[in-house]
């Protein structure tokens, strides 16, 4: 399998703070890569690095053997690299189906001018992105909810319609913070799976996550942060039994990485 | 059937504002009404613009500059180098359009009280501008402005000569009444588009509108430079209308007028700007009879009519699904 990411000496300093320090690796095409680390170790910075919302002091991120640091995250989302956001974010006011259409933006083959004038490739376009909309709402289970106001959705599905919009500009890399965040165990479950359909869909998966269980399940392989380095890389087996891992994030106690 | 309804409601809108309206003028002997109606729909137009700042997320308190830059593009080139005003029309709309893309750039990554405060600083420099640049002919404007010239093509009169006209307010109306039509068909067409979507994408989340590949920056300048095409448009005609344009014939509290008319009417409806203008226009009138108390009824009636319908006049009337646009 070729890499479809490298990360190499990634650095990124907040004045005195460094919140990401040397930090390298590359990503396989259509894995899923688990970003994990205690409070504070750089995890979501590394995550709007990798995206491009954040310009890194030095180092660089290569998308395909290409330069993405320096872009603007608009030109990042259009290589195909497309970060969701730890905290809910989506576009409160619309209904649950315009928000995934509206975020069919990068699909776009008629013009803005296009549009306003109703052009027979503007009208494809709106078909298209309602069709496409409508598919990804069912794979994700939303599509019951399709006409509320997308503020009105439980804390769960709010998750599954920021995965959603990430899944409309169509990827070739996903970025998801904390997607299981205040889940409850039955609907973790349920996120896991959306998580390994989307991999599925030929979509590379990059997670920050703290739901220890959920990552040693899904991963293929894991990269552990602390203070902003990475002290470890691996399989979740190579993880579980790295005494570093153990020591410095996981704790002395077994239980926290569901042991 | 969305189309035929919509074809209908635009042909009712034109029967009314170009035959009863003038009609029931005529029968009434109220001219004067001419020029109050050529005002509403000449600001209803301008207003239309601070709308679409709005829709972008922008608090815009800047339109009276474009207005009076429109105004002033219009009577130069009219009185000094001879241009037609028909032509001056769009020149000045471009002209504003330009100057905002280049004053957008970077006064639109400014959000909230930031960016409302720095508009409205930009009418007062846009009067100082006016009072100091030689070609503005400083305090004493530019008057006796020409009534604009007629429009032959092959010989064919087009628009006639205003000044050869018996009733040239009719003629302004009917022009006002039409770059109204004209202007909001438009701005119906922009929102409920995918352009109106992006616009929303972007009043609601910014960050998230550049992760979906938004170019968030261009699409803000866009918006801005059609809101500032409108108000030099508006204000050319408005120029032409009184023959006259000074420093202070847009000020600062024109554009807190415009933001206002885009408030009363409704920042979700992309009709408001007109049902505001209108409103605020004619209640302005109607209490002149309260001489020195006139602004304070006024103002507490408007404070009054926010904290009731938060929404604006048109959450009255309108079912969700009639032009509404923020669902
Ligand atoms: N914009 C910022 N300005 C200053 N410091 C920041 C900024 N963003 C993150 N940090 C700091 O960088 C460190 C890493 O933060 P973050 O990447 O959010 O950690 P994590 O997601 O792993 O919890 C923290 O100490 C945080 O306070
Ligand atoms: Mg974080």
């Amino acid at each position: 399998m070729s890499d479809i990411l490298a990360v190499s000496s990634l650095t990124k300093r907040y004045g005195g703070l460094v919140a990401v320090k040397d930090v390298s690796f590359s990503v396989r095409e259509k894995e899923i890569l688990s970003v994990i680390g205690p409070n504070g170790a750089g995890k979501s910075t590394l995550f709007k690095l990798i995206s491009s919302f954040v310009t890194p002091t030095s180092g660089e991120v290569r998308f395909r053997g290409e330069r993405i640091s320096g872009l603007a995250p608009h030109q990042a989302a259009r290589k195909g690299v497309v970060r969701t956001f730890q905290e809910t974010t989506i576009f409160k006011a619309m209904t649950v189906r315009d928000n995934v259409i509206a975020a069919h933006h990068l699909r776009s083959r008629a013009s803005l001018a296009g549009f306003f004038f109703g052009t027979r490739l503007a009208r494809q376009d709106e078909e298209e992105f309602g069709r496409s909309a409508d598919e990804i709402l069912t794979f994700l289970g939303l599509s019951a909810m399709r006409s509320e106001i997308a503020s009105n959705l439980p804390h769960g599905h709010l998750r599954a319609l920021g995965i959603a919009i990430g899944l409309a500009t169509n990827p070739a890399v996903i970025l998801l913070d904390e997607p299981f965040a205040g889940m409850n165990h039955e609907e973790t479950q349920r996120a896991v799976e959306i998580v390994r359909g989307v991999r599925e869909r030929g979509v590379t998966v990059l997670l920050v996550e703290h739901d220890m269980p959920a990552v040693m399940t899904i991963s293929d392989r894991i990269v552990v942060l602390n203070f902003g380095q990475k002290i470890a890389e691996g399989t979740p087996q190579e993880i579980k039994d790295n005494p570093a891992v153990i020591e410095a994030y996981l704790g002395v106690e077994d239980e926290s990485i569901g042991l | 059937m969305m189309k035929a309804r919509n074809a209908i409601a635009l042909a009712a809108s034109l029967v009314l504002l170009l035959v009863a309206i003038p009609f029931g003028i005529q029968a009434s002997g109220r001219a004067d009404l001419y020029y109050t109606l050529t005002s509403v729909a000449l600001l209803s137009i301008i207003s239309a613009g601070v709308w679409l700042t709005f829709y972008i997320g922008r608090i815009n308190i800047g339109q009276g500059a474009y207005a009076l830059m429109g105004g002033y593009v219009s009577a130069v080139l009219v009185t000094r180098y001879g241009f037609s005003f028909w032509l001056t029309l769009p020149l000045a709309g471009l002209f504003c359009a330009a100057a905002s893309v280049l004053i957008g750039l970077p006064i639109l990554r400014l959000r909230g009280v930031y960016f409302a405060m720095v508009t409205l600083v930009l009418t007062e420099v846009a009067r100082l501008l006016a009072l100091a640049l030689p070609i503005t002919n400083g305090a004493k404007g530019i008057v006796s402005i020409p009534l604009p010239g007629a429009v032959r093509i092959f010989g064919l009169t087009l628009i006639p000569d205003f000044a050869t006209l018996e009733n040239p307010r009719l003629a302004f109306y009917i022009m006002a009444v039409i770059a109204m039509v004209l202007c909001f068909v438009g701005m119906y067409r922009l929102v409920n588009s995918r352009i109106g979507h992006l616009c929303q994408s972007l009043q609601q989340n910014e960050e998230l509108a550049s992760s979906i590949g938004v170019d968030i920056a261009r699409l803000r300048v866009i918006a801005y430079a059609i809101s500032s095409f409108l108000g030099g448009f508006g204000g050319a005609i408005f120029a032409s209308i009184t023959q006259s344009i000074y420093p202070s014939s847009f000020t600062v509290a024109d554009s807190v007028n415009f933001m206002l008319n885009c408030f009363l009417g409704g920042l979700s409806y992309v009709f408001g700007p007109i049902l505001g203008t209108f409103v605020l226009y004619f209640g302005w009138d109607i209490l002149y009879s309260f001489g020195d108390f006139q602004l304070l009824i006024f103002s507490i009636i408007l404070i009054a009519l926010m904290l009731v319908l938060p929404n604006g006049l048109f959450s009255l009337r309108l079912s969700r699904s009639r032009g509404e646009v923020t669902q």
